[in-house]
């Protein structure tokens, strides 16, 4: 085993490789069965790119999903993987994870199976920020179970459980993961392989629950939604990209910008603006992070992609394997000692 | 005037109070001065599901009941031989259960007009005729207290708070018990305020040396030490055996323990005590709700650690989806089930066996697991060892039904020798020539444990029906009958000891048959109505699926077969079910174990119908 310390705290204890992989190492021997068009097959696609690049063993990667079209995303990584419950990923998942510190964990869910059935193991794996990297397919539909809205459907919207329209006001995932306490929140397109790969490698250096929402497209119930951000011409006036650190431009040029306004931001021109009026980008900061969560709307009128909030913060399976270690390192497991407690008194023939 | 001193073999004592009272810890320590003693013993905790309910009510009385003994007894007993009444709900709440002549104890200082009435007594009746039937002793237990403390210089209310000892120094005189080790508990207890403890120790001497000088107590008592057999011994109750023995099945597997649980009455002392038991390599993790906890205990089992989760009531209901993931995945798991009185919350501090069906049935599709059940507090111990045995050994879930009674009940328990218990190694898979995720050990029909982190051993699992074998998905109609019937083959062929049928007269026709906790009031119950020279036959199952193989041939040996349940008659469905027997019901739920002395009468008027 050449276990090499990368140097990467997401994946500080899990063995490395010398030998080179490639996205074919990642490919399994059963056939992809999602529909023809799926945004899936992308992402999966992205994500056999880009592991071998993390040079980990395969062995020690395992895919964790829940139930739905996304969820079938371990059966065709060559990795280990469990497809379970409708919502119960995250809690398998950190099962797994506080139990192996050797494993790179990754729970694959979508918009109803993280945000509906599972919306409470997703807050509290966030509030515990076990060392898991969650990737939120988010089609705003149900597909397995053809065309019912889901949590981040708009309001209105016609399918075949709402023949007169939704009532439900959905979800941002992005703003409910940062108020889950989350400390790391990420979000790319699916059609996006660069950004997308970006994200995913920031969130498996990450160490720490990360939460990657994906744009992701249900040719079949749900066609185009967001078209608008794939149009090139659109997407410069809709996609505001961010980048720790730097300034928030976006448009071709730069031409639009991000200001403070009152207690959240706004889109600027940025010809109308004073440079140093443009908001730098600061992950670590809760309420700036909240905020462009919330420049974000469900019409795409704007969205913000790249990484929202990273912050360092002790993970939930470092801290219990802690105490473990502490206890084992002061107090011998003398079993027998355990049993006879303190007070026993023995009967003689 | 000098004291009379009886010699008894037996005795039960019952101390009530309010929930404030510190009854619970009134009767652990009586408990271990019996247990110091050298008496046998068997307890049962009572307490409203309320932590404090109006002071004073009926809802907010608690109890501690104890019988101890000098010889191997099987129950807490059916009704007090003394009871012990802090106020006047206790005394309403209990009286009933006082056999006439029994002793009654009473803390007068409560037994206000206000209090009285709180609780719908009209009159006084400790100034009444309504009590003459029993032996009354008038103790004004506050104020005594109050007064031997007047000195610590301790304010009133704190001095009142401790008149839970008096009582206990009073019985401690009264039953010729040892006092060193209370001195010692309440020393050690309030370590950090020494007022409080000197204030304690002081109080149950005050009702010690209360006994010995006034003259109210005529008689003493003695109760000997039991002839146990040889060994040592401490008290224990059920969910401290219980985590003890997961502690242990850890070691003896050289595996760590993730127990994943939410809180819940009466299952919790069971997370509360693993928690503290970490440098044995276990993990607790208290998760979001039940259905998370077994989440993690599953995804843990995925991992190679030993995955528990423990819960109660409704608990169990939420997790029945993931123990199916465990049937399919064929991942080790044990699920620690005590039972309390349902349906949906039911009575969470009562106790019940009513979730056997739904143990055995309770979940989608054809999905079979093992039960295992603990006959005593003590039994635990060994019974969720060998759950632990079948979960890791058949790659299963394991549901483990203990119950309210057990959990919270003690008793004596001769410590093991951890050189003499069972070897649970088992072996992961790591050869990758050939290497198939459902491929099954021919003997037991396992597949093999492959845990992430093992080279060339990359597969995929999942909720989906498996294909034989290679564990890819299939809907193909003949794979799904086949690994329908696999899966309930492997649960089937499980090894569990056969039942043992206890029968001293040897020509019993009828046979009583039991699970979990009535192990004791079925067994002195028969004890009795042998002694009556009626001849009855107990047979006691710890393994509910599979069933002892034996006991096919067992119950047909028999011209009747009883089944006595604290349910709608679960087991009795079972029975008759699997082995066309007509075993008869006997059932109760009132959330209380059986007392002895019905179930005496119940077997008795099935053994004389047979005989006539």
């Amino acid at each position: 085993m050449t276990a090499i310390d990368l140097g990467i705290p997401g994946l500080t204890g899990v063995p490395t490789t010398d030998e080179k992989q490639t996205a074919r190492d990642y490919k399994s021997d059963q056939e992809v069965r999602w529909c023809p068009g799926c945004g899936d097959y992308i992402v999966l696609n992205t994500m056999q790119s880009f592991l071998p690049s993390l040079g980990l063993k395969r062995e020690n990667i395992v895919f964790v999903s829940g139930i739905g079209c996304s969820s079938r995303f371990p059966y065709y990584m060559n990795t280990y993987g469990m497809h379970s419950i409708h919502g119960r990923a995250p809690a398998i998942a950190t099962g797994l994870a506080v139990a192996r510190p050797d494993l790179s964990v990754w729970v694959v869910t979508g918009d109803g199976d993280a945000l509906s059935i599972g919306g409470n193991h997703l807050i509290h794996t966030l509030r515990r920020n076990v060392n898991l990297k969650i990737l939120l397919f988010n089609n705003r539909i149900y597909g397995l179970t053809k065309g019912q809205y889901s949590p981040t459907s708009e309001e209105g919207k016609i399918t075949k459980s709402t023949p007169l329209g939704s009532l439900d006001h959905p979800f941002n995932p992005v703003s409910l993961a940062l108020g889950a306490e989350a400390s790391f929140v990420g979000r790319a397109l699916d059609s996006d392989k660069a950004g997308l790969t970006s994200v995913l490698r920031q969130a498996a250096e990450h160490r720490g629950s990360a939460l990657v929402e994906i744009y992701q497209n249900c040719p079949i119930f749900n066609d185009g939604a967001f078209d608008v951000l794939k149009d090139a011409d659109e997407a410069q006036r809709r996609i505001i990209n961010v980048v720790d650190g730097e300034p928030i431009r976006f448009g071709r040029e730069g031409e639009y910008c991000v200001v403070r306004e009152g207690f959240g931001l706004a889109v600027a021109k940025s010809a109308d603006v004073d440079a140093s009026d443009i908001v730098v980008h600061d992950a670590s900061d809760l309420n700036l992070s909240f905020a462009l969560s919330r420049l974000s709307t469900q019409d795409l009128t704007h969205t913000v992609t790249g990484v929202f909030r990273r912050a360092d913060r002790t993970t939930y399976d470092d801290g219990v394997r802690a105490q473990v270690n502490e206890a084992k390192a002061s107090k011998a497991a003398d079993l027998s000692k355990l049993l006879h407690g303190k007070d026993t008194w023995t009967v003689v023939g | 005037m000098s004291t009379e001193t009886r010699k008894l073999d037996r005795v039960v004592i019952r101390f009530a109070g309010d929930s404030g009272d510190g009854m619970q810890l009134t009767g652990d320590r009586f408990t271990s001065e019996a247990a110091a003693f050298g008496n046998d013993l068997a307890t049962q905790p009572n307490f409203p599901a309320e932590i404090r309910a109006p002071q004073g009510t009926l809802p907010g009385v608690s109890s501690f009941q104890l019988h101890f003994a000098d010889y191997d007894i099987l129950t807490p007993g059916d009704r007090p031989d003394v009871l012990v009444a802090m106020n006047p709900a206790a005394l309403k709440a209990n009286v009933v259960d006082l056999p006439d002549g029994g002793i009654l104890i009473v803390n007068t200082d409560e037994f206000s007009k206000r209090n009285l009435t709180k609780v719908g007594y009209d009159s006084n009746p400790l100034e009444d005729d309504s009590l003459e039937r029993f032996q009354v002793h008038k103790v004004a237990m506050a104020t005594l207290t109050i007064g031997a403390l007047e000195e610590t210089g301790l304010g009133k209310k704190d001095a009142e708070r401790a008149k839970n000892m008096f009582a206990l120094g009073l019985l401690s005189w009264m039953y010729h018990r040892p006092t060193e080790g209370t001195e010692r508990f309440l020393r050690e207890k309030f370590a950090k305020k020494p007022d409080i403890a000197e204030a304690n120790v002081l109080a149950f001497r005050a009702g010690f040396y209360y006994g010995e000088t006034t003259e109210a107590f005529a008689v003493t008592y003695e109760v000997a030490p039991a002839k146990l057999n040889v060994g040592t011994y401490r008290q224990i109750t059920g969910n401290t055996a219980t985590a003890y023995g997961i502690v242990a099945a850890a070691q003896l597997a050289k595996l760590p323990v993730v127990l994943g649980t939410y809180p819940i009455t009466p299952a919790s002392d069971i997370l509360h005590e693993l928690s503290k038991h970490k440098n044995f390599d276990i993990t607790t993790v208290q998760a979001e709700d039940e259905i998370a906890g077994i989440g993690i205990a599953l995804g843990a089992s995925y991992g190679g650690a030993i995955g528990v989760t423990s819960t109660s009531g409704p608990g169990i209901a939420l997790k029945s989806e993931t123990i199916g993931l465990g049937v399919m995945t064929e991942l080790p798991l044990l699920v620690i089930d005590v039972q309390r009185g349902g349906p949906s919350t039911g009575l969470p501090t009562k106790t019940e066996q009513a979730d056997l069906l739904q143990a055995m049935f309770g979940r989608n599709g054809e999905s079979p697991v093992p039960i295992v059940a603990p006959q005593s507090p003590s039994d635990c111990f060994d019974a969720v060892v060998d759950a632990t045995r079948i979960a890791l050994k058949y790659r299963t879930p394991v549901l483990f039904l203990s119950d309210g009674a057990i959990a919270n009940g003690s008793e004596p328990w001769m410590i093991p020798d951890v050189e003499t218990l069972p070897d649970l190694t088992v072996e992961f898979a790591t050869d990758p020539e050939n290497f198939q995720p459902y491929s099954r050990d021919p003997e037991t029909l396992a597949r093999p444990w492959a845990v992430p982190g093992t080279p060339g051993l990359q597969h995929r699992i999942g909720g989906l029906e498996k294909q034989d074998v290679t564990g890819n998905i299939s809907y193909d109609p003949e794979n799904h009958d086949k690994m329908v019937r696999l899966r309930q083959a492997k649960i089937d062929g499980i090894e569990v000891p056969d039942v043992v049928v206890e029968d001293p007269d040897g020509n019993a026709k009828v046979l009583v048959v039991g699970w979990g906790s009535s192990y004791g009031p079925i067994g002195a119950a028969a004890r009795r109505v042998r002694k009556l020279g009626l001849p009855v036959a107990h047979a006691h199952l710890r393994h509910l699926n599979p069933f002892p193989k034996n006991l096919g041939d067992v119950l047909k040996s028999y011209e009747k077969v009883i089944v006595p349940e604290m349910n709608l008659g679960q087991l009795a469905l079972l029975l008759r079910a699997k082995y066309l027997v007509d075993a008869v019901s006997y059932t109760k739920v009132q959330g209380l174990p059986f007392k002895a002395e019905e179930l005496q009468d119940v077997l008795a008027d099935v053994i004389k119908g047979v005989s006539a």
